[in-house]
């Protein structure tokens, strides 16, 4: 698995290097609500985007947003109501694309929580094992290959290997579960909230292994977080969800340098500033997230708005913008009606 | 522990510091750990365990023949005639009759718990793992066993049909499953939800793997310390059954035989009619006992 994954083309790689890793078209997930009269939760509502091979793509948004929905929906860990994904080419889970189990020998994911994605009763070694072990290695081989991993995210295979999850740190805990996602060899990982969870000094300690990582195997991430700073650490392109639905999405330094929507915006001013000169004295954007069992009608933001006019609660409006940069904002489009727009 | 020296940098590989012999113990290794320091379990064990060898080796060290019957014997006080422990009203030797019976009670005891744990258990397992209508049927239908006092249960099944071990045994059986299925359909379910599940299922192992290798670990704890605590119970039962005349038939002896059998000479020789009750209420306590115990060693807050 070694030599393969080092390769700067992976000789599972089916497209070339210009196929992107993952095109997801209009994905959607609702989630029934007993008692709500047939209602759903709309998590995920129609969410188009690209992973580009070898990048980080971070995906930001408040809690509730659909982001860890949306992790799982890549990997099929819970079925999407309609909507499309191609890996590399194929479309998964249909008939000439390639299936959900192959998908997954190539995608692994990494949880939030370090302590509930370890198996409590089992040595952290054989936790990371599992994933070789289920996908055909002999034992003695996946053992192999789940201390060569350990050892690769900076634990000591015979001293930390034996263990069980509750003997080790947060950290360390985070590191198991890197290991545990990398030991099948994936091609592409899904990072949902990856260290969150973790202390200042950790976090950015396994923000550099991931990093080194990414490098070493020529991974390509889904970064999920709703921490801007570590985004802007690692991600090479962001995608800003709101309620369910993709509201900007750039490239990291024009998002953070000139954000279109007034969401983005919202959620960059509400980070403290560094400078005390500089405080906040009113929050850039107030109040609760609508339900998303009944978002509202038109852009789904403007209850919260600064900016809303009538168009914005009529008519939902499209990704608009450049190649690279596209935001959904009537006052982005230039033939929207908004008294405000022009065009990007 | 040593966290903070491998957590400095992700270039820094393990080589770099070095390793603290630190003892890692296996999760059995840790619960005789733990049981080791706990003198009142170790202290029951000895007792549960001597109560089983005495049972075990009955034929070896029981003074008397237990079916050998005296006209001139009957209901004698302790210590007549070497009958340690006086003898019943057909002139039996007590001690011989108490460490029979003790094998009828144990296994009355043991072998209903551990069918009904395999079978109660797979059923929680399957039911909680796969959810939905599969577990809503296995769980409704357990609900109306459960309506029933489990005496109550047990005294109707064996009644119909009929006495003897064998059907008592099946008759408990059926009593705890039940309950077993409900601790094992708990446990599942509380382990269903982890993360550990689903990132199994994302690196692509099926169902039934993940159940194996997953899922039995997490469950298995809290059905083993269920079911030890269960022990003492079936060992009521069976003695209330065999009170009853529904479990094993005489001459066979039995500690709930007994206890039916001598209770109308209680006022001849009251402290050798209480006995078998004794002996009852020995093992089932002891079992308790032991049940806490491992319940406390086992049940660690991982």
């Amino acid at each position: 698995m070694s030599a393969a994954l080092e390769a700067p083309l992976d000789p599972r790689d089916r497209g070339g290097a210009h196929q992107p890793m993952l095109i997801v078209r209009d994905l959607r997930k609702h989630f029934p609500v007993k008692g709500a009269g047939g209602r759903s939760v709309r998590a995920v509502d129609g969410v188009s985007f690209d992973v580009q091979k070898g990048e980080t793509l971070g995906i930001v948004g408040e809690s509730g947003c659909g982001k860890s929905t949306l992790a799982r929906l890549l990997l099929h860990l819970i079925r999407p109501d309609t909507g499309e994904l191609v890996f590399d080419g194929d479309q998964v889970d249909a008939p000439r694309g390639i299936t959900v189990s192959a998908l997954r020998r190539q995608v692994q994911m990494v949880f939030q929580d370090s302590y509930s994605s370890l198996n409590p009763r089992m040595p952290v070694r054989d936790s990371v094992a599992f994933g070789p072990y289920v996908q055909n290695h002999p034992k003695a081989e996946s053992r192999r290959i789940a201390s060569e991993m350990l050892s690769k995210v900076g634990l000591n295979p015979d001293q930390f290997g034996p263990r069980y999850p509750h003997e080790l740190s947060g950290g360390q805990k985070q590191r198991v579960n890197i290991a545990r996602a990398l030991a099948t060899g994936p091609r592409m990982v899904i990072l949902d909230e990856p260290v969150s969870a973790l202390d200042k000094s950790v976090e950015a300690q396994v923000l550099n292994l991931l990093r080194s990582l990414k490098r070493q195997f020529n991974l390509t991430y889904v970064f999920i977080s709703h921490d801007l700073n570590v985004v802007r650490y690692i991600s090479d392109r962001v995608l800003v969800m709101y309620l369910g639905r993709i509201v900007e999405l750039g490239p990291v330094d024009a998002i953070f340098a000139e954000p279109r929507h007034p969401y983005t915006q919202a959620l960059l001013q509400s980070q403290p500033s560094m400078d005390p000169a500089r405080r906040i004295e009113e929050p850039p954007i107030t109040g609760d997230p609508p339900n998303p069992i009944d978002p509202p009608e038109g852009c789904r933001f403007h209850t919260r708005c600064p900016f809303a006019e009538a168009v914005c609660m009529e008519r939902s409006p499209e990704l608009t913008g450049d190649a690279m940069h596209v935001a959904a904002c009537h006052m982005h489009d230039a033939g929207s009606g908004h008294s405000r727009a022009r065009s990007a | 522990m040593p966290d903070t020296a491998i957590l400095e940098s992700p270039t820094k590989t393990f080589e770099d510091q070095a390793a603290p012999a630190t003892r890692v113990r296996t999760y059995w290794q840790s619960v005789g750990y733990r049981l080791r320091y706990d003198k009142g379990t170790l202290f029951f064990g000895a007792i549960v365990l001597a109560i089983v060898l005495s049972a075990i080796f009955a034929p070896w060290i029981a003074p008397f023949d237990p079916y050998k019957e005296s006209i001139i014997g009957r209901l004698k006080p302790f210590g007549w005639r070497g009958h340690l422990l006086g003898t019943d009203e057909l002139g039996r030797d007590m001690l011989s009759r108490l460490l029979y019976g003790g094998r009828v009670s144990l296994v009355m005891g043991i072998v209903p718990v551990i069918i009904a744990g395999c079978i109660g258990g797979m059923l929680g397992v399957i039911g909680g793992f796969t959810g939905g209508r599969i577990n809503t049927a296995i769980m409704r239908t357990m609900d109306v066993f459960y309506a029933f006092p489990s005496v109550l249960l047990a005294v109707a099944i064996s009644g119909a049909m009929g006495g003897g071990m064998t059907n008592g045994m099946m008759a408990l059986t059926l009593v705890f499953i039940p309950p077993m299925c409900r601790v094992a359909e708990t446990a599942t379910t509380q382990v269903r939800s982890l993360d550990f599940i689903e990132a199994a299922r994302a690196s692509g192992a099926g169902t039934m793997t993940i159940i194996r290798h997953h899922v039995l670990g997490n469950v298995l704890a809290p059905v083993f310390i269920y079911a030890s605590s269960l022990v003492s119970v079936s060992i009521l039962l069976a003695s209330g059954l065999s009170f009853l005349g529904l479990g094993v038939r005489p001459p066979t002896a039995d500690w709930g035989l007994m206890l039916s059998t001598l209770r109308q000479s209680i006022y001849v020789v009251p402290i050798v009619c209480a006995l078998p009750g004794v002996a009852i209420f020995i093992t089932s306590i002891c079992f308790n006992l032991v049940s806490d115990g491992l319940r406390q060693a086992m049940d660690v807050r991982l």
